[in-house]
């Protein structure tokens, strides 16, 4: 059952890899927010698997609880802030 | 027991994979926070699940275990109130910016 939980976390690990690709090549910059977001929620998950691979899930669970706050709160003030933040804009740099 | 924790893993990983196409493959900002927004929300909530499961299975159903249980199960509320509440933050502020929709223009050329 341990394989297979590591077989889980290396497919994981390869869609992860794929949405970090729209990540990097994101024409805008609120495309790399929600790449940012969609990558802190499945490392949530991710340090679940670890936790179950090693037999201390007892004590990764509470890191996973830290990180999917910290991964909210980054999340929301991240969107305000670019919601406030003129020289983010797509348009900004040549029009107005 | 056993398949039915595969069986929610694997689901949650095929959930996982579409929100992963639509990143690549869709052609607006909306398009693809709709893809985001969904997917990822489920797909988090069915590994954990399965997780949940293993973990109160594996430790024969002790005191231990199931506080895990109970923690996996806070950490999937949480998700489920807070994912896509991140993801409406998103879509608000990328809307009020002004980014720039998607139109299939060869279907509009055809059309008249």
């Amino acid at each position: 059952m341990i394989e297979l939980f590591k077989l889980f976390g290396f497919i994981l690990l390869a869609l992860i890899a794929l949405v970090f690709i729209r990540a990097i090549k994101g024409p805008t910059a609120i495309d790399r927010l929600i790449c940012v977001n969609i990558i802190g929620t499945k490392s949530i998950v991710l340090l679940v698997f670890m936790g179950i691979i090693f037999k201390r899930l007892d004590m990764f669970v509470d890191i996973a609880i830290g990180y999917g706050l910290l991964n909210f709160i980054a999340s929301i003030a991240a969107a305000k802030f670019y919601q406030h933040n003129k020289t983010l804009r797509p348009e900004s740099g040549d029009d107005s | 027991m056993n398949i039915i924790i595969i069986v929610l893993i694997s689901l949650g990983l095929f959930f996982f994979f579409g929100t992963a196409v639509g990143m690549l493959r869709l052609p607006d900002f909306y398009t693809r926070s709709h893809a985001a927004g969904k997917g990822d929300t489920l797909s988090t909530a069915l590994i954990l699940l399965g997780c949940a499961l293993f973990i109160m299975h594996e430790g024969h159903y002790s005191g231990a275990s199931i506080l895990v249980f109970l923690k996996l199960m806070s950490i999937i509320v949480f998700v489920f109130i807070g994912s896509p509440t991140a993801s409406h933050a998103f879509i608000d502020a990328g809307y009020e910016t002004g980014e720039k929709q998607w139109s299939n223009k060869k279907q509009a050329k055809k059309k008249p």
